[in-house]
């Protein structure tokens, strides 16, 4: 018999998928979901303290030392002295013997020098953005008046030369606009996983969900709930940006920006939408398999707490990774399925190579993939009972 | 232990919409059906009776794909695999269940559409037969502002929108008044007067018997009988039922020993016993000479209830009528 029997897939999905997103959309829900980024900006605020921190602690400390040999031997050995009464307020230094004017050692691509340090004992020339200069020379006349040997009240005067940025910099405020688009992405995919899950719970209680089951595959059913609520979602982005364009367009240089990520705003707005995307397909499948093995809404409360955890788990784990950039911590984010949208997200922010997306967005669609069969045949295993079920096993029959 | 498989258990070639062999299912390591064997021809009118819990829907569920067997094999239309002719097949569940936001054209459309049924055409004949069916007022109301009974014939008719070659019910009646009840029966007897197989579970043995060419008797899991209603009846000889004005006299030792007796108020006397091998002439003779003021006797086929207890058991037969008994009070 040939295909004209039966839906395809696509099809399948797309029968479903229609009917919720039209559903969706003429709902209250829907109007709670364009509410939804107002409390990204008040957990914003709220947050805002440790948000601070972390800043304070992405910057780095990190002085290249370019002075003379004896001269660099010699600080280095101050700073291991001072270390232990007051090593907190010094730099860490790291000799820099290639030769380069400071200012192209601190422009130099993937730099994570935050200063340089020149000229000699007696005449230190701190190099740094101006923002930060100041907060750099107390410590190095500390350093070199000890490097000296000088009693404490004989400090050599610090030149300063004032640079217009560094790469470490750059890279400060690209964790920036890494955290904040790793946040919007948390906040949107909780809040869509959850209208999801309330969803396939209402389809269970108003019996639906066997005349779904007879007529198509559970993959279907699962994938058109999923880009339903997907659907939805860039209704809901679409609004919002209309929202945010016209405030530009009223308030102009008034409105805060973020700084331009490595990749460019194109292409760093394009892999937020297939990151946000994916990372609610594969969140979303897991709340829905939740959703399908529970049979109250308490039940539901239940089991979709430990996935809520292990979200937030998840999100820390890619937020702190941020900050480490090609360490075994952001390798493991960047890998593991429901934090590897936000850890390529910061990285779209904080690194300008292109092929690691293309990996992990194909990472992810097979996740997504392997989710929705394991949750649909999970599924189709443990839900669909009925009858009292109360006759013994046959092997204890038989016994 | 080897399962029988489909070539083994219907060796007769005959076009069959379903066939099933050895379907064991468990659930949590409880067995819910055991070793089902069914087969059923196209276009036929087909009965799985069983009291509650036997095992109906959990067999339908399987034999419509949405659940798999735990061993043993099922074909629709000789497909392993029913969701690969799901467009020609039209399921009603026996937890009855729409959208309630939906509107009754639209319920009767997606449900269509899940079946490959266009989304324009299946609203079309949506609206065509909620006028059908006396529910034209009803075509742009809410299913939650219909009644149960409202909401139970939109469903039975979504099921029915896309033409499907074979229709399977469980529980059809099962929520319905007498006259719904009448109804249904009409129409699944049209259904397959034009050639749609109808497979239906039910625990009340008249629908059953009044509607279906075959069944399969369903108890514990277990199918003992699976053929044609007249087989099940022919199982258990015909009986005499005798209805006589005298409560006893010379003529009563025409009656074997171990005929059952019942008095009924206003006098009548109902005897019941095997039809003797001296046959039926010589039986009457011997009452009239006897004068035992015979007023009816007939040769009674035995009822599909009387064959349900032979083939299932007293036990299963009480769970059958207990299930009857509470849904005529619901």
């Amino acid at each position: 018999m040939t295909d004209t029997t039966r839906l395809s897939l696509f099809e399948a999905a797309r029968v479903v998928a229609r009917r919720d997103f039209r559903a969706i959309l003429f709902s209250r829900a829907f109007l709670f979901f364009l509410l939804g980024p107002l409390f990204p900006i008040v957990v914003g605020a709220l947050a805002g303290g440790i948000g601070g921190q972390v800043q304070r602690d992405a910057t780095t400390n990190l002085m290249a030392v370019t002075m003379s040999d004896a001269d660099t031997a010699a600080m280095l050995r101050a700073r291991q002295a001072l270390a232990e009464e007051i090593g907190y307020a010094l730099p860490e230094l790291g000799p820099d013997t290639s030769g380069d004017a400071p200012a192209e050692i601190l422009a130099r691509p993937g730099n994570t020098y935050a200063a340089v340090l020149s000229g000699t004992l007696q005449s230190p020339v701190v190099s740094a953005p101006p923002e930060q200069i100041e907060r750099w020379r107390g410590a190095v006349a500390v350093l070199a008046a000890s490097a000296q040997g000088a009693a404490p009240d004989s400090f050599p005067e610090v030149a300063t030369q004032p640079v217009a940025t560094s790469a470490a910099a750059a890279r400060s405020d690209r964790i920036r606009t890494a955290q904040a688009g790793q946040l919007l992405l948390f906040l949107l995919m909780m809040l869509l996983a959850g209208m999801v899950l309330s969803n396939l719970v209402e389809e269970k209680g108003n019996k639906v969900i066997e005349v779904l089951a007879a007529a198509i595959p559970m993959d279907a059913v699962f994938f058109g709930k999923l880009f339903a609520m997907l659907g939805i979602s860039f209704v809901g982005i679409a609004v919002w940006a209309g929202f945010v364009g016209a405030a530009f367009l009223l308030l102009g240089e008034q409105m805060p920006l973020l700084p331009e990520p490595a990749l460019g705003w194109p292409a760093f707005a394009a892999l937020a939408i297939a990151y946000f995307s994916l990372g609610y397909l594969l969140l979303g499948s897991l709340f829905l398999t939740v959703g399908g093995l529970a049979a109250t809404v308490r039940e539901v409360q239940t089991l979709s707490m430990p996935v809520t955890m292990l979200q937030l788990l998840v999100f820390f784990l890619a937020a702190a990774a941020i900050t480490r950039p090609g360490s075994a911590l952001e390798l493991t984010a960047a890998i593991f399925p429901l934090s590897s949208p936000f850890a390529m997200l910061a990285r779209a922010a904080q690194s300008e190579a292109i092929w690691p997306h293309a990996l992990a967005l194909g990472w992810q669609v097979l996740c997504v993939a392997l989710f929705v069969r394991f949750g649909a045949s999970l599924f189709r295993r443990r839900v669909m009972k009925s009858g009292r079920a109360g006759r013994a096993p046959k092997t204890a029959r038989a016994a | 232990m080897t399962r029988p498989t489909l070539a083994q258990a219907h060796p007769v070639a005959q076009a069959l919409a379903i066939e099933a062999a050895g379907l064991v299912k468990r659930f949590d390591g409880t067995l819910a059906v055991d070793g089902v064997d069914i087969s059923v021809p196209e276009g036929a009118i087909y009965g799985i009776l069983g009291p509650n819990g036997a095992g109906k829907t959990t067999t339908l569920r399987m034999l419509l794909g949405i659940i798999d067997p735990d061993e043993g094999v099922r074909r629709v239309f000789g497909h392993d695999r029913p969701h690969e002719v799901a467009k020609l097949i039209g399921y009603l569940p026996e937890e009855r269940g729409l959208y309630p936001a939906m509107k009754c054209d639209d319920a009767i459309a997606f449900l269509g559409a899940l079946r490959g049924l266009p989304l324009d055409i299946g609203k079309a004949r949506g609206r065509e037969l909620l006028e059908q069916h006396g529910l034209g007022h009803a075509i742009d109301r809410q299913i939650r502002h219909l009644s149960k009974g409202m909401a139970q014939t939109v469903q039975l008719l979504g099921t029915l929108v896309h033409r499907p070659k074979l229709v399977v019910f469980d529980e059809p009646f099962s929520g319905l008044d007498a006259i719904n009840q009448g109804k249904l029966e009409q129409l699944i007897r049209r259904l397959a007067d034009e050639g749609t197989t109808v497979i239906f579970s039910t625990h009340v043995i008249h629908h059953a018997e009044r509607l279906c060419d075959e069944v399969a008797i369903i108890a514990g899991g277990k199918v003992p009988y699976a053929g044609s209603v007249d087989a099940a009846r022919d199982r258990i000889p015909a009986q005499v039922r005798l209805e006589t004005r005298a409560p006893g006299g010379t003529w009563r030792t025409a009656l074997p020993d171990d005929a059952r007796h019942d008095a009924k108020a206003g006098g009548s006397h109902f005897w019941y016993f095997p039809v003797p091998e001296s046959g039926i002439a010589a039986l009457l003779k011997r009452l009239i000479e006897g004068e035992a003021g015979i007023l009816s006797l007939s040769i009674e086929r035995a009822g599909l209830h009387d064959a349900f207890v032979e083939i299932a058991g007293e036990a299963a037969a009480r769970a059958l009528a207990d299930d009857g008994a509470s849904e005529a009070v619901r």
